[in-house]
């Protein structure tokens, strides 16, 4: 492992489980300082300055694909573990989100313009009847991080919404949220959609949100649950047996 | 008898308790899986009316209002934003209409949903606007205080509070919701018990008080850090556990003799208003009852 800015060497202390140093520790392996100070400045969540240091690096001639996985996703690595540790909270998640997304208005023309693949496409949506969005958000800002395509339904998304979504995005991973005890349940009855049209095969289904259980998650038949957003995003890949960082 | 006001009772130190949960309630009187509850005070009066008598007739010293999510950013989100004032007066006098001699009424305010900027986009001048409605609307209806719950921004509690004080002398009532991760108790904001107790009394709460989001196990090393800070009346209303799904029902599972002997931990700590929040029906505030009274 090969950290050589100071700062992300500071911030990397905060990864203090043995599998966590080696996975998250590999993703700086190849880097240099100028992906270190994006990966930095997004966990400190300096939008401006992320938005000018990937702009910079495009300029120089790095490919698209190593800014995001050295600069902002191996950033986000770090973010996620100080937000499941207490370090950090909402709020800091937030605004390295909003960095994330200053880096991404470079990268993003770049890869739709050259065809990658992304790791996997997700659809996203708070179920129906239920209008809190913060932690969808911030799973979807996670994934997005964690090199996911993700299309976001927003709030009060019924079956047939996550149904056409999936059909029309080709996705292979639903994933509900819900705030509502009162709404839970229409989890459940998603997936019934999925199942009647003959879709549940097809795609992986992914639930969270504040009352959630892993029971109620096994309940409904759903293929995942997590009980945070850093969770939802190793969830997503374990599911689609992604191994890449 | 001559009608005391809800303040100088906080003041003076007798356990009060309040009601239990509004949501399943509601549910069990034909709200719809994520309907707008407020709206049922225009909808439908007498059940809103019924609950308050319910939670009276079961030993409640006070209710809230029907009012939670009846500010301008939730209610537009259902579609209602012009009824804000409406449904807001209307929760206060339907639960007032029950309330007899030294029962009491307090207008719910729950969070607005919006993050303040420079987090989010709302500026401190609309949440205050959509809070100073809300309240005013309450105190219209004739509540007897106002609580702010289930709130986890000290930005936004601080402000409601700060804007409630500002309208009326009656009881302010801060409520935060906390999480135990692991690195202790921190509502999903980041805020401690500590400081959410120094800030809410900062901004001129008259009760610093913590509800949903756990059961009564947590809730008790919720109350213990309040306690330990606040010199003001702390009030404690726990969720009947966290709501576990069988054969697809939502069931909360701590029954009102489960809870009783968390709430008389609590009041050995020194919190002085107890209620209960999500799962919590008349059977845990009967029981309450009993407890509190054999205490007194």
């Amino acid at each position: 492992m090969a950290i050589i800015h100071e700062g992300l060497s500071e911030e990397f202390k905060y990864v203090t489980k043995p599998n966590e140093q080696e996975h998250i520790g590999s993703m700086f392996d190849s880097s240099d300082l100028l992906m270190q100070q994006i990966a930095f400045n997004l966990i400190k969540g300096k939008n401006n300055d992320v938005y000018d240091l990937v702009k910079k690096a495009l300029d120089e001639g790095y490919e698209a694909n190593t800014v995001l996985d050295d600069g902002l996703i191996a950033g986000m690595a770090i973010v996620g573990v100080k937000f499941r540790d207490n370090v950090i909270f909402v709020p800091e998640v937030l605004i390295s989100a909003r960095a994330m997304k200053a880096g991404m208005e470079h990268i993003d023309p770049i890869l739709s313009a050259s065809g990658v693949e992304p790791i996997g496409t997700v659809i996203m949506g708070t179920v129906k009847g239920d209008l809190h969005d913060i932690g969808k958000n911030l799973c979807i800002m996670m994934l997005r991080g964690g090199g996911f395509t993700v299309h976001d339904l927003g709030v009060d998304t019924k079956p047939d919404e996550f149904i056409d979504a999936v059909l029309e995005h080709e996705a292979t991973v639903v994933g509900m949220s819900a705030l509502l005890t009162t709404t839970m349940p229409n989890m459940g009855v998603t997936i019934e959609a999925f199942e009647e049209a003959g879709l549940r095969e097809e795609v992986k289904i992914l639930v969270g949100g504040a009352p959630v259980t892993k029971n109620f998650a096994d309940e409904m038949g759903a293929d995942g649950y997590g009980s945070n957003a850093v969770e939802c995003v190793q969830i997503a890949k374990d599911i689609l047996g992604v191994n890449k960082g | 008898m001559s009608r005391v006001n809800f303040l100088d009772s906080i003041k003076s130190g007798i356990t009060l308790l309040g009601d239990g949960a509004t949501g399943s309630y509601l549910q069990t009187k034909g709200l719809e899986p994520g309907g707008c509850p407020e709206y049922m005070c225009h909808t439908a009066p007498d059940v809103i009316k019924g609950m308050a008598k319910n939670y009276f007739e079961n030993g409640s010293d006070f209710v809230l209002t029907n009012s939670f999510g009846g500010n301008s950013f939730m209610l537009e989100k259902y579609g209602h934003k012009d009824l804000i004032k409406t449904l807001n007066i209307k929760a206060a006098q339907l639960a007032k209409s029950e309330a007899k001699d030294n029962q009491f009424v307090i207008g719910s305010i729950g969070p607005t949903g919006e993050f303040l900027q420079p987090l989010g986009d709302i500026s401190e001048e609309e949440m205050g606007e959509a809070f100073h409605q809300q309240i005013s609307a309450l105190l219209e209806g004739g509540v007897d205080g106002i609580i702010f719950e289930t709130m986890t921004a000290i930005e936004e509690i601080t402000l409601g509070i700060k804007t409630a004080k500002q309208i009326t002398d009656k009881a302010v009532i801060g409520s935060m919701v906390f999480d135990k991760g692991p690195r202790g108790l921190f509502t999903m904001m980041g805020i401690t018990p500590e400081k959410a107790v120094k800030d809410l009394i900062n901004s001129g709460a008259d009760v610093v008080a913590s509800n949903c989001g756990n059961g009564s196990d947590i809730m008790l090393e919720v109350a213990s850090e309040l306690t330990k800070y606040s010199e003001k009346p702390v009030m404690i209303q726990s969720n009947a556990g966290i709501p576990e799904i069988i054969k697809g029902k939502i069931v909360y599972n701590e029954k009102p003799e489960f809870m009783v002997k968390n709430y008389n931990k609590m009041l050995d700590l020194g919190v002085s208003i107890l209620g209960g929040c999500c799962g919590t029906n008349k059977l845990h505030i009967k029981e309450f009852r009993k407890m509190i009274d054999s205490n007194n």
